[in-house]
């Protein structure tokens, strides 16, 4: 086993490597998952030390994606932590509801289910016609499954109930054909939809949004680069916007949070002052 | 084979499966109001269940007990509590980190998790206990407690509700100390005081 202080160095190295290469920054992720991630990484490519992943970085292209891949959690559900999407409905739908036209943004929308949550509730609430979602991330294999809305079909089922929690008014298989173990989402509910790459960790400023959900993504970074991406929510924000978060992620500790004011604590639902 | 072992313990990590709320409310109200390390406990336990624990231990310790949050700052002599559903880690800062990475061995939060990273940091400055359980969980964390030079206490098998956590430790290495549940409190409070800089008998 490594020592905790050659390993620190190795992994600097290693994030460095791949800034300077392809300009991916993760050298402000939160430390210790990042570090576990990138052992569990090494050791299914049958390396010893993470520095070992350095010569992949710098020479087989083909190693990037499943670099980004071990680094970046995916794991989702539709109509996951529907206590925020309910309060987004009940709190932010009636003044959303007051434009003439919407702009939304989802960051890190990872494999997409996210976006159809969203589309169905604001579908239902009469909203979604004249609504265009922005929905980024930097994994581009999440991404093209974004795309395609087709989904586990077992986990679409399990997702009936949180539909309900998060509002819903209907059946959640009113909104995808079963075939075979897949579900498919209805192409209706992505018409208003653009995905694109962006990484919050880099990237600048997303044009005058209504409305941002960026959920359980800053759990992943350090407090800078939380402060860099809150600071990016607010400035890509229209004056008096949302913003959702993560239920278990906090504007408290940092000073870029002072921008917003709480509108639902336990939900996470915010709003630019 | 005892790793040597010099200064104040900053941090204890515990880690608990089935059996261990009711060992937890019975050890921990027992550590002493000036108890100096930062306590870090993580139960297997599904999400939006930790909260009534905190209570429960909040009534009955002199320690300060919450549920971690993400980027916290770790306090000395204050429970901090890994809320379900979520990875708890140590970061080399201090503070604490919540993950969403996958179950590891089946649970989130995961006490190999919060043990090694835990281990990381502190090195030869932290104490770990392995409660009762019914998995494998806790045994690898132990290890790595033990390698970067902490201590290694257990559970005693046969006084755990289930057993399966201890031994599978036990299978593992071989820990400083092997506790009944009346042991515990008294040996975490001499190891938390400053003035102890030896593995006790
Ligand atoms: C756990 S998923 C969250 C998905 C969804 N928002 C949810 O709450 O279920 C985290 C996502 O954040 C993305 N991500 C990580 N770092 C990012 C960055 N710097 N910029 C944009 N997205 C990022 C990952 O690729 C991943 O898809």
């Amino acid at each position: 086993m490594t020592d905790p202080v050659i390993e620190g160095i190795e992994l600097e190295l290693l994030l460095q490597a791949l800034q300077q290469r392809y300009g991916y920054d993760f050298r402000q992720y939160a430390r210790a998952s990042l570090l576990r991630r990138l052992r569990a990484l090494a050791e299914s490519s049958g390396k010893l030390r993470l520095s070992e992943l350095i010569p992949l970085v710098l020479h087989e292209p083909a190693f990037l994606d499943q670099l980004i891949n071990g680094i970046s959690v995916s794991v989702t559900e539709p109509f996951r932590d529907p206590r925020t999407l309910r309060a987004i409905m009940d709190k932010a739908v009636p003044w959303l509801g007051s434009h003439p036209f919407l702009k939304i943004w989802i960051a890190g929308c990872s494999t997409g289910e996210e976006i159809y949550s969203l589309a169905i509730l604001l579908e239902e609430a009469g909203l979604l016609a004249r609504t265009q979602i922005y929905a980024t991330d930097i994994n581009t294999e999440s991404m093209r499954k974004a795309k395609t809305g087709v989904y586990n079909l077992e986990a679409v089922k399990n997702a009936e109930d949180n539909y309900r929690l998060a509002g819903g008014r209907k059946q959640l298989s009113d909104y995808y054909v079963a075939q075979y173990r897949r579900a498919k989402f209805a192409a209706r509910l992505f018409e208003r939809v653009v995905v694109s790459q962006h990484n919050l960790a880099t990237d600048a400023v997303f044009g005058a949004m209504q409305l941002i959900l960026c959920r359980n993504v800053l759990i992943y970074f350090n407090r800078e680069l939380q402060e860099r991406a809150v600071d990016l929510f607010a400035e890509s924000l229209v004056h008096r916007g949302y913003l959702a978060l993560g239920l278990r992620e906090s504007l408290r500790t940092l000073p870029t949070g002072l921008r917003f004011e709480e509108v639902d604590g336990a939900s996470k639902l915010f709003r630019l002052r | 084979m005892r790793p040597s072992f010099s200064g104040s313990v900053e941090a204890v990590v515990i880690g608990g499966s089935a059996g261990s709320v009711e060992l937890l409310l019975k050890v921990l109200p027992r550590l002493p109001a000036d108890f100096q390390p930062a306590v870090l406990v993580c139960i297997h336990a599904a999400a939006n269940t930790t909260q009534g624990l905190v209570e429960l231990l909040a009534e009955r310790t002199e320690l300060p007990v919450s549920e971690a949050e993400d980027k916290q700052l770790i306090a000395p002599g204050h429970i901090h509590l890994a809320p379900g559903g979520y990875h708890l880690l140590v970061e080399r800062d201090r503070s604490l980190s919540l993950s969403l990475d996958p179950p590891v061995l089946h649970a989130r939060p995961s006490i190999d998790v919060l043990f090694e990273s835990a281990a990381d940091c502190y090195q030869n400055q932290l104490v770990s206990l392995l409660l009762t359980g019914a998995s494998a969980d806790g045994a690898r964390g132990s290890l790595r407690v033990r390698q970067q030079g902490g201590r290694v206490l257990v559970q005693e098998p046969t006084s755990a509700a289930v057993a399966t956590m201890p031994q599978a430790l036990l299978a593992l290495l071989q820990p400083d100390a092997i506790l009944h549940p009346d042991e515990m409190a008294p040996l975490l409070t001499r190891l938390g005081s400053s003035l102890v800089h030896s593995v006790p008998p």
